[in-house]
């Protein structure tokens, strides 16, 4: 299944009303450097491109940018990493933004119920923790409250190491934003928000990855 | 979206009569144990046999076709005949006015291609017939308010409001077995056998508008077509409680994706979301399942999570506060004014705190007072009522031993015993005058059925739960499903 790149992912579900943080999608160093100066250092530099699905695996993200020569030289080098095969790239220029939480949300067709719509806890121990809900799209503001409740690790949700609690509806927005995604574009098949990451109690996608049918 | 309508459900359910096809003379074969089920139940309409030579089975007329058979008089076929031999004989039913099959008969959609083939004829014949064709492949059909027991296997179980479709046979013999054990009865019964023509959203569509039916329970492995099932079962819960098993719940493990989430995806884990979204009371185990359904069908929904344990001593008030704590019930703060009030009915040693531990502090009638001053608060939503048939315990141990009658052992034991009797009804009396649910646990309910508590709670009509953790459980699933529908308000 293709996959759409980050950028392209994020205005399809921004569309929807999935939140994101504000980027900017350059195509050169120097352009990079302007962008960072308009969001305000630290930054973050990621290429992106249609064919490159999996960054963090590449070395394709490159964090904590503090000053214009940093993000100059991370551009040049991840123009330079870019394979033939990548096809057409770009730089995507994102606030650096911190939060000790992590959450994970997304789409996933299942062979025997169809759409469905997921919240779990992120980060690197998703996987295992697999403290994760799922429901059929469409999902109604109800259901989306639901989802949050099911979570077993109710305490992340809660204030948490200096962070103020996480704002319950405004993660609600998140799940509700893919459930209308995916009922709006039918050759969505699976997407993901990977991290959620909870800035200031506040979820934003700062990755997004949507898989489209062939 | 009903497939069937409801009056082709009433066939099978409540039938005017009933012939069984393909009778035998032999006790061990389907065709003399089906026969003998429905008269040993007492099924009081017309009944009928059909074999290869006329005659009388268990004084029952049997003919040798079904063309002489009375016209109009009857609604339901049994079907124990080979499956070659079903398509003549529902024609010549279905000409008789017959409206209703339940095919015990294997050689289906279980045996091969052939069998495949056969049933979908069947199911093309049954809707040319306009007939409500239940199985193939299948135990039976029960229905105690018609006293009907139409099925291969026992039991026959009590008359209640729980209406069971299961995909497997055993689980309705399991789940009558706990109906015959607790008293806690049943409405419906059926095997969905190899459900060919009629399938479980099919039947609890219509135990959804069945008034004889308050609570459905459901045993399902595969779910063909997820969508319709989730469609269909979400209208079912909306009406009454549904709850369910899942076999195979663990068979579809984790899938290979390019998506973390479609990698975090398991059947089951969707399955478990779609049951949430659907308002599905979704149980681990059988014995779950039933506890669920019977609790539905005998206790009111609480109105809130704010449960109170009473109990006359302290192990078992500590172990239930623990089990309420893991679920998604609430131990309630005990109110200020409850204190005060159960302060003038406790000498100083009880508890002073939730779970009302009494101490041993009982006299005649506190039991009786303290529960109700509990359940009628109005910061309490629910209660568990543990000890009940300690004293008749003893009682059935002086009964049998050596000193019974003198020393004033049979003036205690009979106190013992109307006492634990008069509890397990206030208990039941306090629940239906106040609103709430109130469960009495104890494991005496298995261990010592007879014990006049437990005895006492199976006269009200409830359930006595085997455990503390087990009445958890239930309750846990009733506030659940509370809260399911007021969030839905």
């Amino acid at each position: 299944m293709p996959t759409r790149s980050e950028a392209d992912s994020k205005a399809l579900l921004a569309a929807h009303g999935v939140a994101f943080p504000p980027e900017h999608k350059v195509a050169t160093a120097e352009d990079a450097v302007a962008a960072a100066a308009d969001l305000g250092f630290p930054v973050v530099v990621k290429l992106g491109g249609d064919r490159i699905a999996h960054k963090t695996e590449r070395g394709l993200v490159r964090l904590s940018l503090g000053d214009a020569d940093a993000v100059r030289q991370a551009a040049e080098d991840l123009l330079g990493a870019a394979r033939p095969e990548d096809g057409e790239v770009h730089l995507l220029v994102a606030p650096m933004l911190q939060g000790n939480r992590e959450l994970i949300a997304g789409l996933h067709r299942d062979e025997q119920f169809g759409m469905t719509v997921m919240l779990g806890v992120g980060g690197i121990l998703a996987e295992a923790v697999a403290d994760v809900t799922f429901r059929l799209v469409p999902i109604s503001p109800v259901e989306a409250a639901e989802m949050i409740d099911d979570l077993a690790t109710q305490a992340l949700l809660g204030p948490f190491r200096g962070e103020p609690a996480v704002d319950r509806s405004a993660l609600a927005e998140v799940l509700l934003g893919l459930s209308r995604a995916a009922e709006a574009d039918p050759t969505i098949v699976a997407a993901d928000l990977n991290p959620l990451l909870v800035v200031d109690g506040r979820p934003l996608a700062v990755d997004a990855l949507v898989e489209v049918a062939s | 979206m009903t497939r069937h309508p409801d009056d082709a459900f009433r066939a099978l359910f409540e039938p005017r009569g009933v012939v069984v096809a393909g009778v035998s003379t032999h006790p061990g074969k389907f065709g003399f144990v089906s026969l003998h089920n429905i008269l040993a139940s007492g099924y009081a309409g017309v009944l009928y046999g059909t074999a290869r030579e006329a005659g009388e089975v268990l004084g029952v007329p049997v003919l040798d076709s079904v063309d002489a058979l009375p016209d109009g008089e009857i609604d339901l076929v049994f079907v124990c005949t080979p499956a070659a031999a079903n398509p003549d004989l529902l024609r010549a039913c279905a000409a008789k006015g017959i409206r209703a099959a339940f095919i015990a008969s294997a050689g289906y959609g279980e045996a091969g291609e052939e069998g495949q083939q056969m049933q979908a004829d069947l199911v093309a014949l049954a809707d040319e017939l306009g007939m409500l064709v239940a199985g193939p492949n299948g135990q039976g059909v029960v229905s105690p308010p018609a006293r009907l027991c139409a099925q291969i296997v026992a039991p026959y179980p009590p008359e209640g409001r729980i209406g069971i479709a299961s995909q497997s046979g055993n689980f309705i013999s399991s789940f009558m077995n706990y109906a015959v054990q607790t008293g806690v009865g049943v409405s419906r019964a059926v095997s969905a056998g190899n459900a060919a023509h009629v399938s479980i959203p099919d039947y609890l569509d219509f135990y959804a508008s069945d008034d004889a039916t308050a609570v459905a329970l459901a045993y399902v492995e595969g779910v063909p077509d997820g969508r319709a099932f989730f469609e269909r079962t979400r209208a079912v819960a909306e009406r009454k409680p549904l709850v369910l098993v899942k076999g195979g719940a663990t068979a579809g493990g984790q899938r290979a994706a390019a998506s973390h989430t479609g990698s975090l995806a398991s059947d089951d884990r969707v399955f478990d979301g779609m049951c949430r979204q659907a308002g599905i009371t979704r149980a681990a185990t059988i014995e779950e399942a039933y506890e669920a359904a019977a609790t539905f069908a005998t206790q009111p929904l609480p109105r809130g999570p704010r449960t109170i344990v009473l109990t006359t001593a302290g192990g078992w008030g500590v172990v239930t506060a623990d089990a309420i704590a893991r679920s998604s019930l609430a131990l309630a703060t005990l109110p200020d004014d409850l204190r005060a009030a159960l302060d003038e009915k406790l000498p100083p040693r009880w508890s002073r705190n939730n779970p009302v531990d009494l101490a041993g502090a009982e006299t005649r009638d506190t039991i009786p007072e303290v529960m109700e001053l509990i359940v009628g608060h109005p910061d309490v939503d629910a209660v568990i009522y543990l000890g009940l048939g300690i004293q008749s315990n003893q009682a059935a141990l002086m009964r049998s031993g050596p000193f019974y009658p003198d020393h004033g052992l049979e003036r205690i034991v009979d106190f013992h015993e109307r006492q634990d009797a008069r509890y397990a009804r206030t208990a039941a009396e306090l629940s239906e005058r106040f609103d709430k649910p109130v469960l009495t646990a104890t494991e005496l309910a298995v261990t010592h059925p007879g014990n006049a508590g437990p005895a006492a709670v199976r006269e009200t009509g409830r359930l006595c739960y085997p455990s503390a953790n087990r009445a958890v459980t239930a309750l846990d699933h009733l506030w659940r499903r509370a809260r399911h529908l007021q969030a839905r308000r």
